[in-house]
């Protein structure tokens, strides 16, 4: 008898660490988010499917756990020999069904927001009317995403098709975006399939060699109020070999002056590259003719 | 009632009792187990091969969990971390959990139906020895280069442009070798269970745990050919030149993820209806109650099968997919938990009013419901394909599945483990050693895999062999592997259990538990022609019939110092000596 309360004790003991060890930290219970709408529109929908679950696995579990304790074998007790009841049958198969049903509900509610970017701030980067994307005003800045093993590299451009983005501006590993800008992303693969994503920007998209995935984010205007932006962390989430776990993203938001500054920049930076090897080349070329 | 009904005369219908006259002496030595075709004989192979291959997973686990213990480890090279995940999840899927359920479905299909073998006993053979080859090609490829694409093995990763070597190879081999050897089981199962059951015993009086296996053979039949086909497209676009997968030649790699989830989603239910199925063998004789809503039970059974064959894409919900479909399968998905909520509010009725008797074997099933419950209830919000953008491939999925697989359908192989070790061995296993194990094993699993949620919430992908110190990924990750050790510590008890039970256990008798269903009808270890009467079976608790006609018979004037009947014929055929 001891023992067994000893180890009642102990497990209500280690559950009870398990579930406070969390609430001590920030956002253990559901996905991150705050970065951009449609990751707040996930967390939201996330936190009402545990509600439900919550009273769902309570219930369940405590029926569960009153009948072992109370119906434990004693002296004299006799088992009732029930062998159904249709009501309560159909009752719970109801049941189940409905709470299914709010939930798909909630699901087709929430799903446009999700899905479907909205248009840009009024404070936003102001874009010219080129793109054809998503958002209902038809205006956004689109990147694409192109994965390779084992890093990101991004193509600022609104065509993502090889040959159609030559000399458009691009980075690896950091993407530089301007806040309160809706920002579209065209995903691919050039080798194996990888997945896009940023926890606190909204889900993940595969990037599949041959196949163009699409996601959007919206960073709100307060990420970009101090110089330098804010840093969303990422990274790859489906196995693309050995080092899968290196291909680490990450996301600058900052404000729209600045990301005009560091585009600039970065079309000077890979200009001024590109000058760099082709005299580089040239050098090569006339020393490998004059030493044949 | 059922001897007044039997005896309409004066003459007094004969007791039901174990008769084995015509036995002969079984035959000794290993190359009696190699050349056997008895299906006993055969069941303990699978189980013991299969029990090892689970250590050899579980072994693979702990290294994973060591590797993850603490940020930015060093303790294994990526290759070698690959590897292991890939050889852990191929090994407790294809090696351990799908064919554990044929070793019990092999022992007990035919007990329990009241059969004395399976229909083709040589193909029985045929489907273990196959399965031993598809584990000795796989396990062998440790000597030269292990795949290390996951036990999904997505293309392109798995092709030869990004993994040369054996590995994958040795893969696809296991995948052929272990799905010939189930399907020719499967075939074996569905025969022996349309044809041999005992006079009497109609479709509405089949245990519930030979509904499960009639229905894990019906789906094996359904998903692996589509495996097979998947893996020898992959076979030729790695060796013989053809491009099935290869966007860069007209190919597509989203082919190999719809082939390999039509079988894979299928096969989770391959995995855990037999252990539905022992758990609704278990509950009722643990609660001394028939199981409540029998024909519920089944029928859920047979839905889930149905529903579990339309879902595979919501393991695809990232991928490049029209909303439509996403929706399609978010929908499929919710449906299939009505049966499963269907089957535990059934367990939980039967658990009702009951008088339950805390044997190790009960505390695993109930466990089972407690744990399982919850993997359920994951399973709802990655259903939600908008949340499954967030959770999809993070640790909250390698805690779903855990909780299903490993919450569910071991802890039901636990359970059917105890319950059954003394029909197959004649010796009772030890229940304090028993019920050490359970509490290890419950609070190790719940240790190591309550946690997982959180980590992958917080942005933890599944499959990467190091992780940086941010957020609270560290102590996550220590609780976790912490909890490894204790799930293991738990199974290492059980496994000398075993071992100490076999030459030291109590006799067990042939009917300890007083159970339901035929197998207990029969001398333990049974007899090589397991019975010479099969009794006539009047409903699905067919023992509980025998009891109450021995005791109408003999008024209950049996004299406790002499054996029952039923005892009796346990000791004719053996002479009364006990091993």
């Amino acid at each position: 008898m001891t023992s067994r309360r000893l180890l009642l004790t102990l497990l209500v003991v280690v559950t009870g660490a398990l579930v406070l060890a969390p609430i001590a930290s920030a956002d253990l219970w559901s996905p991150e988010s705050g970065g951009s709408p449609n990751a707040d529109d996930i967390d939201w929908l996330y936190k009402f499917v545990f509600a439900v679950a919550i009273i769902v696995f309570v219930g369940v579990e405590g029926v569960l756990l009153y009948s072992v304790f109370k119906f434990k074998a004693r002296k004299g007790a006799v088992a009732a020999q029930i062998r159904g009841n249709t009501r309560l049958e159909i009752g719970w198969t109801v049941g189940a069904a409905v709470i299914l049903v709010i939930l798909a509900t909630l699901t087709f509610v929430k799903l446009d927001d999700i899905r479907n970017p909205p248009d840009s701030g009024p404070d936003g980067l102001q874009l010219a009317d080129t793109s054809r994307r998503l958002p209902p005003n038809g205006k956004s800045l689109n990147i694409c995403v192109n994965g390779q093993q084992y890093i990101w590299r991004y193509t600022y451009a609104d065509d993502c098709r090889t040959g159609k983005n030559l000399g458009a501006p691009f980075a690896y590993e950091e993407m530089v975006v301007p806040v309160n800008t809706t920002v579209t992303l065209d995903i691919g693969s050039q080798d194996v399939a990888h997945s896009w994503w940023i926890p606190k920007l909204g889900g993940k998209f595969d990037a599949i060699p041959g196949y163009t995935n699409h996601t959007w984010f919206k960073v709100p205007g307060k990420f970009g109020l101090k110089p330098g932006g804010t840093v969303f962390f990422g990274q790859c989430a489906e196995l693309c070999g050995r080092n899968h776990a290196n291909m680490t993203a990450r996301v600058r938001a900052v404000s729209v002056d600045e990301y005009q500054r560091w585009l600039e920049q970065r079309k000077t930076d890979i200009k001024a590259a590109e000058e760099a090897a082709a005299a580089e080349r040239k050098k090569l070329d006339s020393s490998t003719t004059q030493t044949p | 009632m059922a001897a007044t009904v039997e005896a309409p005369t004066t003459t007094v219908a004969p007791l039901p009792q174990v008769v084995a006259h015509r036995v002969e002496p079984a035959p000794t030595g290993w190359t009696s187990w190699v050349t056997t075709t008895d299906h006993k004989r055969i069941g303990i192979m699978y189980l013991v091969l299969t029990f090892g291959f689970f250590i050899l997973g579980g072994v693979e686990a702990l290294l994973i969990r060591l590797q993850l213990a603490v940020p930015n480890n060093d303790l294994l090279t990526p290759q070698t971390y690959n590897e292991l995940f890939t050889m852990h999840g191929t090994t407790m899927i294809f090696l351990f959990v799908v064919p554990v359920m044929a070793g019990f479905g092999n022992y007990f299909v035919p007990l329990m139906i009241g059969a004395r073998d399976m229909a083709f006993p040589k193909l029985n053979a045929l489907s273990f020895w196959l399965l031993a080859a598809g584990g000795l090609v796989f396990y062998a490829s440790i000597f030269f280069s292990p795949p290390e694409c996951g036990w999904t093995c997505y293309s392109p990763l798995s092709d030869t442009d990004y993994l040369p070597s054996g590995g994958v190879d040795a893969w696809i081999f296991l995948i052929h070798l272990t799905g010939l050897s189930s399907l020719v089981g499967a075939i074996n199962f569905y025969a022996t269970i349309a044809n041999m059951r005992a006079p009497g015993m109609g479709w509405g009086r089949l245990p519930l745990f030979v509904w499960a296996i009639l229905t894990y053979a019906v789906l094996l039949i359904l998903a692996l050919p589509v495996i097979a086909a998947a893996v020898t497209l992959l076979l030729t676009d790695r060796h013989f030149g053809t491009h099935f997968y290869d966007p860069t030649n007209g190919g597509s790699p989203l082919l190999w993820q719809h082939l390999f989830w039509f079988f894979g989603h299928p096969e989770v239910y391959i995995m855990v209806l037999p252990g539905f199925g022992i758990i609704s063998e278990v509950l009722p004789v643990f609660a001394r109650k028939p199981i409540f809503g029998y024909k519920a039970i089944a029928a859920a059974t047979l839905v889930i099968a149905f529903l579990g064959l339309l879902v595979w894409a919501h393991h695809m919900f990232t991928t490049p997919s029209p909303s439509l479909v996403l929706i399609f399968f978010m929908m499929s998905s919710f449906l299939i938990a009505v049966p499963t909520g269907v089957k535990i509010f059934n367990w939980i009725a039967t658990l009702w009013r009951g008088t339950i008797e805390y044997t190790t074997s009960l505390l695993f099933a109930v466990g089972f419901i407690g744990t399982f419950l919850i993997g359920g209830i994951t399973g709802i919000f990655v259903a939600v394909f908008p949340v499954d953008w967030q959770l999809h491939d993070t640790y909250f999925i390698v805690a779903h599945f855990h909780y299903v697989l490993m919450g569910g359908a071991v802890f039901a192989i636990f359970a059917g483990l105890y319950y059954w070790f003394p029909k197959m061995s004649g010796r009772m296993l030890g229940e304090g050693l028993g019920k050490t194990s359970f509490w290890l094993m419950l609070i190790g699993f719940h240790t190591t895999f309550l946690v997982q949620h959180s980590a992958g919430m917080e942005g933890m992908p599944r499959r990467i062999y190091e992780y940086s110190d941010i957020q609270d990924l560290a102590i996550l990750n220590l609780i976790s592997t912490i909890g490894a050790f204790i799930l293991g510590l738990g199974i290492l008890v059980t496994a000398i259990n075993v071992l100490v039970s076999l030459k030291k256990g109590p006799i067990a008798g042939p009917d300890p538990w007083k159970g339901n269903t035929l197998e207990w009808f029969t001398t333990s270890p049974p007899p090589v022609n397991n019975f010479d009467a099969v009794p006539r079976i009047r409903s699905v608790e067919p023992m509980k019939d025998i009891r109450r006609q021995v005791l109408a018979q003999t008024g209950g004037n049996v004299d406790p110092s002499s054996p029952t009947p039923v005892e009796a014929g346990r000791l004719a055929a053996h002479g009364g000596d006990e091993h």
